[in-house]
């Protein structure tokens, strides 16, 4: 489904993503876990093609074509999706047309379940403007409806529990593997161990580089132990 | 120039009112109240109960009077449809509006200008909402692409105590020309005033937006809210002032510019002023281009970049 080779990015000479090789593959939820600054959301915009980000080494392999020449819409339309960690607010577009646009203009009625699938009353926020009036957590949530509504063969989630509540996570999760059992692969980006356990694999990323790959629970104790004391910074040729 | 018939004339105008979105049907019925003027000429005119309708025409316009009497709760929109159908002319309206104590109604105009090569569109309005009463104003322009016209509207609103007064402009189709908008509002106590204008500049119009509102009975509050999208060469610039000189009065400025092309040029000019040291007026002004994140939001779920940037048009101009 993905696989990345080698690949690199640097920005004003900086090394953000480092020798990084990943491997999803087809109808996986694949769990990224890292601390703040090690270049998860770098990995997930790598991917999408956003923020005239483009790699500066290495490939970026998608059902065995190489996308880096791709536009964002191309890739979107080879079946790439993506969920911002802070969603855009646009003003004058209600969430019924956000989601009918994710779902090629499904019908209302279609789209609904996505809606429900996040926690959320269609007919309360059906009609919503995608403005500053919906709460971060809101925002999210809608974002998440919309990449189930696209039916996209990659999601990237990055960090899809921030800013949602005990109550709703569960239900965000529960929508993760729904997704997965529809037969997308899902990225799924996160500095939660706990919300890496849904994942089939987790790999654990540090200084731009994936270090290690393996089972959620023992890669996300391993994570835990290691990574959360570590008084390692973000510095690509430090030996970890 | 060429002369219409007077059934012509008529057809011509349903015909450009339907193209700006206007309800024909409305038009057609007894139960609504309306007025139709073409150059100066009224094709069309229907009073209902509680509303009455006087106009007089001009050498190049007409000077209309729009009575709603005391406690009338108008149950259907009022009607109002100005154009000119061909390319050149000049329309002259005077208005007068007087909403009388506790009376409710609404207002939709259409003004239609399909073919304008050298048009000239002057409004001059006097609007006078009672204590207690509603108005609502909600006016469409329909333009041709060619870009010949000028369109002036201009009012003086005074509200009552207690007094609701909403106001729409709205001018998203075709080229706008060259706009000279200016509203002003003296605000009573109480009274909530709401002014909305919503514009696409394209090729080389040259829009101009003042909207002032003066908050002058306590409580008094207002929102003046202007979004612009400019492409190709077009300019505005949007001056939005309140001033709160009462007890507690509250107003807000709210100026949106989006510049979509290298040569568009867009200016706000907030203007917020209290005399009142319990008045509260607060200003926000946006302008840049279309934000990066949106863009590539839609764009990441299939849209092309045209198909997203019209997205966002569409929605900052709804």
């Amino acid at each position: 489904m993905l696989k990345v080779e080698k690949l690199g990015l640097r920005i004003n000479g900086k090394a953000i993503i480092d020798d990084l090789n990943l491997h999803v593959t087809p109808g996986e939820i694949h769990g990224l876990l890292g601390e703040n600054g090690t270049g998860k959301t770098s990995v997930a915009y790598l991917i999408m093609g956003v923020n005239n980000y483009r790699p500066t080494a290495g490939r970026i392999i998608f059902e065995g074509q190489d996308i880096a020449p791709l536009s964002i819409s191309q890739r979107a339309k080879q079946g790439i999706s993506l969920a911002w960690q802070e969603p855009a607010r646009i003003e004058g577009l209600t969430v019924r047309d956000y989601l009918k646009l994710s779902a090629k203009n499904s019908n209302v009625e279609s789209v609904k379940q996505y809606l429900l699938m996040v926690g959320l009353d269609p007919a309360q926020y059906l009609d919503r403007d995608i403005d500053n009036t919906l709460s971060g957590g809101e925002r999210k949530r809608i974002e998440l409806a919309s990449l189930l509504a696209m039916h996209s063969r990659l999601a990237i989630l990055d960090e899809p529990d921030s800013g949602i509540d005990i109550i709703a996570l569960p239900l965000i999760l529960n929508g993760i593997v729904e997704m997965s059992k529809q037969g997308s692969s899902v990225l799924l980006i996160t500095h939660n161990e706990k919300v890496a356990e849904i994942a089939h694999r987790v790999s654990v990323l540090c200084a731009g580089r994936i270090i290690r790959t393996g089972p959620p629970a023992e890669t996300s104790l391993w994570f835990k132990n290691n990574c959360q004391t570590c008084l390692h910074i973000n510095m690509p040729n430090t030996d970890v | 120039m060429l002369k219409y018939s007077v059934e012509k004339e008529y057809q011509g105008m349903l015909d450009a009112y339907e193209r700006a979105g206007g309800d024909v049907t409305a038009l057609r019925t007894k139960n609504v109240a309306k007025l139709v003027v073409h150059e100066n000429k009224v094709l069309s005119a229907n009073e209902v109960d509680g509303v009455r309708l006087s106009y007089e025409p001009r050498e190049n316009g007409i000077s209309a009077e729009l009575l709603v009497e005391d406690g009338t709760k108008v149950s259907n929109p009022i009607h109002l449809c100005f154009g000119i159908l061909p390319k050149e002319g000049l329309q002259d309206i005077s208005l007068r509006v007087n909403v009388g104590k506790g009376a409710e109604t609404s207002v939709i105009a259409h003004c239609v200008f399909p073919n304008a090569v050298n048009v000239v569109h002057k409004m001059d309005a006097v609007i006078n909402i009672g204590d207690n009463a509603s108005f609502s104003y909600k006016e469409t322009h329909y333009h041709g692409d060619f870009g010949g016209i000028e369109v002036i509207p201009k009012a003086r609103v005074t509200l009552g105590e207690n007094a609701i007064y909403q106001n729409t402009f709205s001018l998203i189709e075709g080229c706008v020309g060259k706009l000279d908008f200016d509203y002003e509002v003296f605000s009573g106590a109480k009274s909530v005033a709401e002014l909305i204008a919503k514009v696409y500049g394209k090729s080389d119009d040259f829009i101009k937006i003042s909207e002032k509102v003066h908050l002058n009975g306590n409580e008094a509050r207002s929102l003046i809210k202007t979004r612009i999208v400019l492409r190709d060469r077009a300019e505005a610039e949007v001056i939005g002032e309140t001033y709160g000189n009462a007890p507690y009065a509250r107003g807000h400025v709210d100026c949106t510019e989006l510049v979509n092309g290298k040569e568009a040029i867009a200016r706000a000019i907030p203007i917020v002023s209290v005399t009142d040291e319990t008045a509260k007026v607060t200003h926000e002004a946006a302008i840049g281009s279309i934000d990066r994140r949106q863009l590539e939001t839609l764009m990441a779920r299939g849209l092309e970049e045209s198909e997203a940037v019209d997205v966002i048009v569409r929605g900052i101009l709804r």
